[in-house]
């Protein structure tokens, strides 16, 4: 037998030097005679130990991690091929305590294979969902899915089973399904790495999606700052399409369903579901007034389904195991499992997908094992930029939709950056006013006008010029913000703010020398 | 200095992609993406051809070139450098990042080095927030930027 050797192409393993390690690789085959196959696959999300090499041996797979190009003449010296020992020997990749902890539904097979190989993901499962639902009538897998309690991986919470409901409802001649891939939330990459990692789940997803609804086309609307996941997600499609997953007739079923892959052009706001709709007609990516609702009057005036990558590609698993089985994780009404991205200043930095209900504490410091830096945790941000900054004193607030919003905070997209005592709370909190400026779409004057206000007031703040009146104008302002928003930019944009002035009031006391932040 | 190209060159190679495009629903993103690769921005002169080909007036295309932030209207340096602004990366001190650079290089964001070798821009979260500082030089993805990786990256774009 050949062996295999894994080498993520995953574009966190590139940017941490993957590709160097794959060339002295194959230097290393091609210098000592051996043959070997190489396989670049996705990455399972533990990017502390990328770039994490495995070798297929009678055994099982073996990981060595984090490999540099130097370790690599040692590696072959030290039999890696067979799974010998080294230095950046981890064993068993599933039995690596970060990734064992987990429980892997949407990402079970992400990082595993090469994300092209169709036979791989077959063989892990993949196109199970799919098989069962163009078995099914529409409403009996809209059904399964509102059954399983799967709710909009984005951000926002909403019932995944509903919005699809609404959109068989609703007669038309043509739908649409448009996957939300304009993952912009700073700490959040679930979307590219399900994409780069594992693409035809996400593929299923939307046949299942297109099948459930009557609609016959899908979008994917991936932002430009992820040139790695369109390749991959254009190279998935075509491979989809010629083995019959996509096309006139999906998997040989009467049902129709093909999809295209849709780059934004650095909008941050494009997010937003009715900005991206707008964005893909190409106009400008200006949100729209609710209702009419896009599951009645979406893409081109038509019924939408608009679902984020990490919803739609939860549906594939709930299809082949069952509502019950997904409903079974969780907590509360947060079923199922959530991706939770562990990053900034974090020592195990990664993708953590785990059941709804460990607490912000247990994910900080026994799975992310503190800060990076080795100071103490002073804030971390849970649900990206709109997401509010949590002190240690809420550290056993359980991640749950719910129990989130009861603390004036959101679990988002799930993506946690970790601060240490050196972050300057004022400093973010300006951060967040002045990226919704920067973002803002303009159409509402609360958004728009008052991110640049809130700028400005902080900036007074910062400079001590009266700071008890300035302190109660932000806060009115944040008020105004989040009750008058027409979406999420401007209405969220208060929870960093204020949830910095709230936990952390030192920050906003004036110092006598205080610096001005730039 | 690159050459820049005659308008009825322009509206040429525009009509030449647009016609590739047409067929899309919703053509305008991607034939503006299109231009921008052809010409490294998006030129004046291809805005009335859009028009005319989309049967819109000049004014929306404006708009929608506008709105986004990754047309540019003039070219960009032989290379561009894209630094993470977001809090990811600022939680692991991106801000001494973007100093170094723009010390280094002797530009700020949005500049291009006047012998146009570079670009600098900011951007907000490439999705490498589990190795932050990160940044992006022509495509290619760097993570946990420190000063060695920083050197580097400034004697590359200067070669």
């Amino acid at each position: 037998m050949i062996p295999r050797i894994y080498i993520p192409g995953d574009s966190g393993a590139l940017a941490l030097g993957a590709e160097k390690v794959a060339k002295a690789i194959a230097s290393e085959l091609a210098e000592r005679g051996i043959e070997a196959k190489i396989v670049r696959n996705g990455s399972r999300g533990a990017y502390f130990l990328e770039p994490m090499v495995e070798v297929a041996t009678a055994n099982g797979r073996v990981a060595y991690g984090p490999v540099k190009p130097s370790d690599v003449k040692s590696l072959f010296d030290c039999g890696f091929l067979t799974g010998g020992h080294h230095k950046r020997w981890l064993g068993a990749p599933d039995k690596i305590p970060f990734l064992a902890r987990q429980t892997r539904l949407t990402f079970a097979r992400c990082g595993i294979n090469d994300p092209l190989s169709l036979d791989a993901y077959k063989s892990l499962g993949g196109l199970n969902g799919l098989r069962n639902a163009v078995a099914m009538a529409p409403a009996d897998i809209v059904k399964q899915v509102t059954e399983s309690g799967l709710r909009g991986r984005g951000g926002a919470g909403f019932p995944t089973g509903i919005k699809w409901k609404t959109v068989l409802d609703t007669t038309a001649d043509k739908k649409y399904i448009v996957c939300n891939a304009d993952e912009g939330d700073s700490a959040t990459f679930a979307d590219r790495m399900i994409m780069e990692g594992d693409p035809f789940v996400l593929i299923e997803g939307m046949a299942i999606a297109g099948i459930a609804t009557g609609a016959t086309k899908g979008f994917v609307y991936i932002r430009s700052e992820y040139p790695h996941a369109v390749t991959m997600m254009n190279k998935a499609v075509e491979v989809a399409r010629k083995a019959g997953v996509l096309g006139a007739s999906v998997l040989g079923s009467p049902n129709a369903f093909d999809m295209e892959i849709r780059v934004g052009a650095g909008a941050y706001v494009c997010g937003e579901e009715t900005a991206l709709l707008n964005s893909l007609e190409g106009k400008r990516g200006v949100v729209r007034a609710k209702p009419p609702l896009p599951a009645i009057q979406g893409l081109f005036g038509k019924p939408t389904v608009i679902n984020n990558v990490i919803s739609l590609a939860s549906v594939p698993v709930i299809m082949d195991k069952g509502a019950a089985f997904y409903k079974d994780f969780g907590m509360g009404r947060s079923r199922g499992t959530i991706p939770i991205q562990i990053a900034g200043n974090v020592k195990h930095a990664g993708l953590f997908e785990a059941a709804f209900g460990m607490t912000l504490g247990e994910i900080v410091d026994d799975i992310g094992g503190g800060t990076a830096t080795g100071r103490p945790v002073k804030a971390v941000q849970v649900g990206g930029p709109l997401g509010a900054y949590f002190p240690r004193a809420l550290f056993d607030t359980p991640f749950d939709y719910e129990a989130f919003a009861a603390k004036d905070g959101l679990i988002g997209h799930a993506g946690i950056t970790v601060f240490d005592d050196t972050a300057d709370m004022l400093k973010q909190a300006r951060f967040a006013m002045e990226f919704c400026a920067i973002e803002s779409c303009g159409k509402c004057t609360p958004c728009r006008i008052g991110s640049t206000r809130g700028v400005e007031t902080i900036d007074k703040l910062a400079a001590g010029i009266e700071p008890e009146k300035n302190l109660a104008l932000v806060t009115d302002l944040c008020n105004t913000m989040k009750f008058g928003s027409l979406c999420a930019l401007g209405g969220f944009t208060p929870y960093p703010v204020m949830s910095s002035i709230t936990h952390f009031p030192d920050d906003f006391k004036p110092a006598p020398v205080r610096v001005a932040a730039e | 200095m690159t050459m820049q190209p005659a308008s009825t060159e322009i509206a040429s190679r525009t009509a030449a992609i647009i016609q590739e495009m047409r067929g899309l629903e919703g053509p305008l993103l991607p034939i503006l993406h299109g231009i921008q690769e052809e010409f490294g921005h998006v030129p004046q002169d291809a805005l009335p051809v859009i028009a005319e080909a989309l049967n819109i007036s000049k004014a929306e295309v404006h708009g929608v070139v506008t709105f986004y932030h990754d047309y540019r209207s003039h070219p960009a340096g032989r290379h561009v450098l894209k630094v993470c602004q977001a809090e990811a990366c600022q939680s692991m001190g991106s801000d001494a990042v973007a100093a170094k650079l723009k010390q280094l290089l002797g530009i700020g964001f949005h500049e291009t080095t006047s012998d146009g070798s570079v670009t600098l821009e900011p951007v907000y979260c490439l999705g490498l927030c589990a190795c932050s500082p990160s940044a992006m030089l022509d495509g290619e993805v760097i993570g946990r930027l420190d000063d060695e990786k920083i050197e580097e990256i400034v004697a590359e774009v200067r070669s």
